[in-house]
């Protein structure tokens, strides 16, 4: 389990990654889990990260996220993920992972000539 | 002066029990729920000032006489220009509020703040479901406005009773005393004002002593849900209509007419 949380950047490794707590006293086991929202803004557009929240299951996390996230018209749809579920990329990882794309501008499709029917793309 | 009694019954249901959900704002048992029920008192207040609007036109159209008649509240008596929504909800004493008895009911613990929302929530679904075909246009408008709104909050609600009433020990214990202690309250919905009465008369109203059944029947199934059993006791409370309330009004009112009557004429 040790080396999962050490690659891994997930919610909740850095408090079990550090000196892991004693159960019994571990507050968070009586806490609702955070969910994650996911706002549609308007029917056609993806599903945008909007933030997250406590809820005791599904049900509570949509309609949390509602009263939360859409009280100001902000969306037609909602998806809710709990934290947990949701795998990270290491921030202590970033330079291998994304560093060795910063010299590859051939990689942007800019070097062709798009024909005058294509229009706008 | 009775359709005028009628709209205020509605606009008070609306107030009072808008100010006790706003109490919560701030001290919610976890900020989601914080956020739901703030706006949920916010949509009651919405839903009041329609209705007040309504009230004072209704009110400004009386005639002299009907006019002096229909409140004894002397700060609302002494209104000489023509009365506007906020003087209906800040310049009016207890007597002269028309609400159930139990919307004022104090809010105790979560438990018994669903509790209450729930119990009046099936009720305006009910309600406002007959009055979208009120041939009073302005009221249809209201609930028509309202229902999408009032269909949240008893979907809110009902979740809640049952995740109480179905969850734990203790959190059984306490949605079971909180149902047991407002019961008696309940009765009021159903038993016809003389106001309840000339709107069913005139048509603009349903019978309120019909929705009943349909009540008990949905307040019934969600219990099953939450394993909670239903009170045996039928002696009801009433009056609120009537204005006669419970000692709890004043103090809701305390705090809700305070900036008026210590400044008056302010706004903000």
């Amino acid at each position: 389990m040790k080396t999962i949380f050490q690659r891994y950047g997930d919610y909740g490794d850095r408090e079990a990654a550090g000196s892991a707590p004693d159960a019994s006293q571990n507050t968070a086991a009586k806490e609702w889990p955070l969910w994650e929202v996911f706002i549609r803004s308007k029917a056609g557009l993806d599903h945008k990260h909007a933030g997250s929240l406590h809820a005791a299951d599904a049900q509570m996390a949509v309609e949390n996220a509602r009263d939360v996230y859409t009280r100001r018209m902000e969306g037609v749809s909602i998806w809710v993920v709990e934290s947990k579920y949701i795998h990270a990329s290491a921030a202590a990882d970033s330079e291998s992972l994304y560093d060795p794309s910063a010299d590859k501008v051939y990689r942007h499709p800019t070097f062709y000539t798009i024909p005058d029917e294509i229009g706008h793309m | 002066m009775l359709r005028l009694f009628y709209v205020l019954q509605l606009a008070d249901n609306a107030l009072i029990h808008s100010q006790l959900l706003s109490a919560w704002c701030g001290h919610g048992p976890i900020l989601e729920q914080d956020i739901a029920i703030t706006n949920t008192a916010l949509d009651h207040i919405g839903q009041a000032r329609s209705l007040y609007q309504y009230a004072s036109e209704l009110l400004n159209a009386l005639p002299e006489s009907e006019k002096a008649a229909a409140f004894s509240s002397p700060l609302l008596q002494q209104v000489s220009r023509a009365v506007q929504e906020d003087d209906l909800s800040s310049l009016r004493d207890g007597w002269d509020f028309r609400n159930v008895v139990l919307v004022e009911q104090p809010n105790g613990d979560w438990a018994q703040t669903i509790a209450k929302s729930f119990f009046y929530d099936v009720f305006q679904y009910l309600l406002y479901q007959e009055l979208l075909k009120s041939p009073d246009t302005q009221l249809s408008a209201i609930a028509e406005k309202s229902i999408k709104e009032v269909t949240y909050h008893k979907k809110w609600s009902s979740e809640w009773v049952i995740r109480l009433g179905d969850g734990t020990a203790e959190s059984h214990d306490r949605m079971q005393k909180a149902v047991d202690t407002l019961w008696s309250y309940t009765g009021e919905l159903f038993m016809p004002s003389e106001a309840d009465a000339f709107a069913f008369q005139s048509g603009m109203a349903p019978d309120v002593a019909v929705l009943k059944d349909s009540w008990l029947a949905e307040v019934t199934a969600i219990f099953d849900q939450a394993t909670l059993q239903l009170p045996s006791n039928n002696w009801m409370q009433k009056g609120g209509k009537q204005g006669m309330h419970t000692e709890h009004l004043g103090y809701v009112l305390t705090d809700l007419q305070f900036m008026q009557r210590a400044y008056p004429n302010m706004e903000w």
